[in-house]
C-alpha cells in the first residue's frame, strides 16, 4: 500500500512552475521592498495594539493617588485620653470589594479636638499592629515590632514610627484624609 | 485467507502509517522520548527533574478542576473556598493535592537544583538548561506565592500588605510598584484579579514555555553523564568526549533509562495524595477581613525563611539587603557556568561546592525553623493568659507582690517569658535578679534600650520602685543577688 503523497507534478519539468524558473533581478528587488512595507505596516499595527496594552498594564506609573476626606464617626466615640480602633469604608472602592473595602486605623484622641490617627500597618512590613491599653504600645505581631502610645517607634525592626493619617473635625466628625495603603515610600497614607 | 485478528491488526497498522506519514510520530518519538542517554544517567539522583515536571502537570490537572468552583474576587472568593472545602464533593480533597502538590513541587525543584548543581550539570555546554531552570525556579516560587493569594483568608490579606511594604521600599519608583502590585491603592478586588491572573494564565504560560525549552536543550545537549572523578571539563573536547559516551554506552532513553523515574513518579504522586488524605487542604484561615485585626500571618512553608531574615536582619541593610539580596544571588546563579563551567564535575573532588550545598540547605532549615517558631514575635496574650508561676511569688514582701501584679499587668510577659512561659522576645527574667543590679533594672525598665520600649513615661515612680524590687527578687535558690564591683558595696543587697 502506498501512503506517499502524490508529489509527481512538482517535478514535472514540463509542467509551468514559477519556483523552477530563474527569477528576474528587479522582481527580487520588489519582493524586498514589499518585505520593508510588510515590516513597516506591522511595526505601526504593533504600536497601534502594543501602545494602548503598556498603558493599560501599567496605568500606576501614569496616576497620582486619589484621597479623600472620609469620617470616622462623631468625635465624641473616641474618648480623651483613649486609644481606640476606627475604621471607614475606603473612599476608593468597588461594589465587589466585599470586607476588603474596609480599613482600620487607630485613632488616639489626646484630648478636645487633638488626635492622632494612626495606619493598622507597621511600618515594617504592613502587618496589623495592636493597641496594649496597659503598657501603651502598639505590639507587632510578625515581627515584633513596638510604638509608643504617640507612634514613635519604641522597638524592633521598624525604621520609623508608625503612619499617620491627615485629620479634622468637622460638624462634630472626625475625618481623615484616606485612600491608599501607606508604605515607606508614600507614608502619608 | 486473512484471519480476522489478522485483518484487524493490518488496518490497525494502515491507520498508524496513515497518521504517521501527516504527524511524523515515530521520528518525533525515536527523537525526543527514544533519544539516546548515557546508561549512567540511568540513576536514582536523576529522577528529581521528571519529578517536578510531574508535580507541575499535577498542578495543571488539580489548578483546572479547582478553577470550575473557584471565583477570584475579592468578595466573593472566601466564600468559594469555604464551598469548595466542606460542601463540594471531593472539594477538600483537590484543594489539599493542589497545595501539597505545590509544596512538593517546591521540594524538589529544590533537590533537582541540588543535584544538577553537584553533579556539576550546569558546566559546559549546559549553560543555558541551567539558566532556564534559574528561571524555571523563579516562576515556580511565583507560582507559589500568587497562589498563596489565591487561597484569599487573613493570611492572604496581609501577606499582600507584606509584599506592598517590600515593593514600598524601592527608591524613586516605590509608590508606583505598590500600586502596580496591587492594582490600585488598596488591598481589594483589583488585587485579587490581577493574581489570578498571574497565577492560572501568565506563570502556568511561561512555565510551559521554559520548560519546552529546557527539554529541548536535553535533547540538544545531552543529559549530563553520571558524573567521575577525574574526568574533566574542557571546553574543546567536551562534545567529542560526550559523543564517544553516547556511542559507547549510549541506550533510548525509552524505555532503557527511563525505569527509576516512573518509580519515582508513583512515590511522587503517593506522597502528594498520603499528605492530602492524611493533613487536608490548608485553611482557609480567618476571612481576608482587614478589621479582624487580631491576625498573626505567616507565609507558607517555603517562604517562611524570608520571613525570618526579614525579622533577624539587622534593620540599617534590610531594604537594601531585601532588593539588592535576591538580584546579587540571581547574578551568581546566572553567572556560574560561565566562571565555573569547566573542569571537575564530580562532587567528591569539589568540596567548596559541598559546603555551599551544606551551608544554604542547614541555613534555610534554621531560617525555616525559626520562621515557624518566631521566637521575636511577642506573646499577645501571655499577659492574660500566663499566670505567675506560684514559686516566684511565694513569701514575697507586699511591695514584691505589687511588682509581680505590675509585670503581669503591663504586658512584661509579652515579650518576656517567666519559668519559661511567654514571650521569647527579651530575656527570661525567672534570674533577672542575679544578672542586674537594682540601679541596672530602673536603668532598664525606666529608659529601654537593648531593643526594649522605655516604660519611664507609662509607670509611676511607685509602680517602677515595686517592679525593680519584685524583680531583684527573682534570683535562683543559693545563688547571691548580682551586685555592681565598681562600687564599694552599701546596699542591703
Amino acid at each position: 500500500m502506498k501512503h506517499e503523497p502524490d508529489n509527481s507534478n512538482l517535478h514535472d519539468k514540463s509542467a509551468p512552475c514559477a519556483c523552477s524558473a530563474a527569477p528576474a533581478p528587479d522582481n527580487s528587488t520588489r519582493r524586498e521592498f514589499m518585505l520593508k512595507i510588510g515590516f513597516a505596516l506591522n511595526a505601526v499595527a504593533g504600536a497601534a495594539v502594543g501602545i494602548p496594552l503598556l498603558g493599560y498594564a501599567f496605568s500606576s506609573f501614569f496616576k497620582n493617588h486619589e484621597l479623600d476626606w472620609v469620617s470616622l464617626g462623631p468625635v465624641d466615640k473616641f474618648p480623651e485620653g483613649k486609644t481606640r480602633l476606627g475604621q471607614f469604608k475606603n473612599p476608593v472602592h468597588r461594589s465587589w470589594d466585599g470586607v476588603t473595602a474596609e480599613v482600620p486605623c487607630w485613632v488616639r484622641r489626646i484630648s478636645g479636638d487633638q488626635f492622632q490617627v494612626f495606619a493598622i500597618n507597621c511600618a515594617h512590613l504592613g502587618c496589623p499592629v495592636r493597641w496594649f491599653e496597659e503598657s501603651k504600645l502598639f505590639m507587632c505581631p510578625c515581627h515584633g515590632g513596638a510604638y509608643y502610645e504617640n507612634g514613635d517607634h519604641a522597638a524592633g525592626p521598624p525604621p520609623r514610627g508608625l503612619f499617620t493619617y491627615e485629620f479634622k473635625v468637622q460638624d462634630g466628625q472626625l475625618m481623615i484624609l484616606a485612600g491608599a495603603l501607606p508604605t515607606l515610600a508614600q507614608p502619608n497614607a | 485467507m486473512k484471519s480476522p485478528v489478522q485483518k484487524l491488526s493490518d488496518l490497525g497498522k494502515d491507520l498508524f502509517l496513515w497518521f504517521d506519514d501527516r504527524l511524523h510520530v515515530k521520528k518525533i518519538w525515536d527523537s525526543t522520548a527514544g533519544h539516546h542517554v548515557p546508561q549512567s544517567a540511568g540513576s536514582w539522583f536523576y529522577v528529581f527533574g521528571s519529578a517536578t515536571l510531574l508535580c507541575f502537570m499535577m498542578q495543571l490537572v488539580t489548578g483546572i478542576m479547582l478553577a470550575l468552583v473557584y471565583v477570584p474576587s475579592a468578595d466573593e472568593a472566601y466564600a468559594t473556598l469555604e464551598y469548595l472545602t466542606y460542601h463540594q464533593q471531593l472539594g477538600w480533597f483537590l484543594r489539599a493535592v493542589h497545595y501539597w502538590g505545590s509544596n512538593f513541587m517546591v521540594g524538589i525543584m529544590l533537590l533537582h537544583m541540588t543535584q544538577v548543581y553537584l553533579f556539576g550539570a550546569y558546566k559546559y555546554p549546559r549553560e543555558i538548561t541551567w539558566i532556564s531552570g534559574l528561571v524555571l525556579l523563579v516562576l515556580t516560587l511565583g507560582l507559589a506565592f500568587t497562589g498563596q493569594v489565591m487561597r484569599f483568608d487573613e493570611d492572604a490579606y496581609w501577606g499582600l500588605g507584606i509584599g506592598a511594604a517590600i515593593m514600598g521600599r524601592v527608591p524613586f519608583i516605590g509608590q508606583q510598584l505598590v500600586d502596580f502590585m496591587l492594582g490600585g491603592q488598596i488591598i481589594a478586588s483589583e488585587t485579587l484579579s490581577r493574581f489570578f491572573a498571574l497565577h492560572v494564565f501568565v506563570l502556568p504560560g511561561s512555565v510551559i514555555a521554559i520548560v519546552s525549552l529546557h527539554l529541548r536543550m536535553v535533547l540538544t545537549k545531552g543529559i549530563n553523564e553520571y558524573p567521575v572523578p577525574g574526568m574533566v571539563v574542557r571546553r574543546q573536547t567536551y562534545d567529542k568526549e560526550y559523543a564517544a559516551i553516547i556511542k559507547k554506552e549510549g541506550v533510548p532513553f525509552f524505555p532503557k533509562a527511563i525505569d527509576k523515574d516512573i518509580i519515582a513518579a508513583a512515590f511522587v504522586i503517593g506522597g502528594i495524595v498520603t499528605c492530602a488524605c492524611v493533613f487536608g487542604p490548608k485553611g482557609p484561615s480567618g476571612p481576608p477581613d482587614p478589621l479582624q485585626i487580631n491576625a498573626s500571618p505567616r507565609p507558607d512553608f517555603w517562604f517562611l525563611w524570608i520571613f525570618s531574615i526579614a525579622a533577624l536582619m539587622p534593620e540599617q541593610i534590610e531594604t537594601v539587603a531585601l532588593l539588592a539580596g535576591p538580584a546579587v544571588i540571581g547574578l551568581i546563579l546566572v553567572a556560574l557556568p560561565f566562571f565555573n563551567g569547566t573542569g571537575e564535575k564530580s562532587w567528591r573532588r569539589r568540596p567548596v561546592a559541598v559546603i555551599i550545598v551544606l551551608l544554604t540547605w542547614i541555613g534555610l532549615g534554621m531560617l525555616t525553623y525559626l520562621g515557624a517558631t518566631s521566637p521575636w514575635s511577642p506573646v499577645m496574650n501571655a499577659w492574660s493568659a500566663q499566670s505567675t508561676p506560684d514559686a516566684q511569688i511565694l513569701h514575697r514582701s507586699p511591695l514584691q507582690l505589687q511588682g509581680a501584679v505590675v509585670l503581669q499587668y503591663k504586658q512584661c510577659r509579652n515579650c518576656h517569658a517567666i519559668d519559661g512561659l511567654g514571650g521569647e522576645r527579651g530575656p527570661d527574667l525567672s534570674d533577672v535578679g542575679m544578672r542586674l543590679t537594682r540601679p541596672q533594672l530602673t536603668r532598664q525598665v525606666v529608659q529601654g534600650g537593648g531593643n526594649m520600649p522605655a516604660y519611664g513615661q507609662n509607670l509611676s515612680p511607685a509602680e517602677v520602685e515595686a517592679l525593680v524590687d519584685y524583680m531583684a527578687s527573682l534570683v535562683p535558690a543559693g545563688v547571691p543577688p548580682a551586685r555592681d564591683y565598681t562600687l564599694p558595696q552599701k546596699t542591703k543587697n
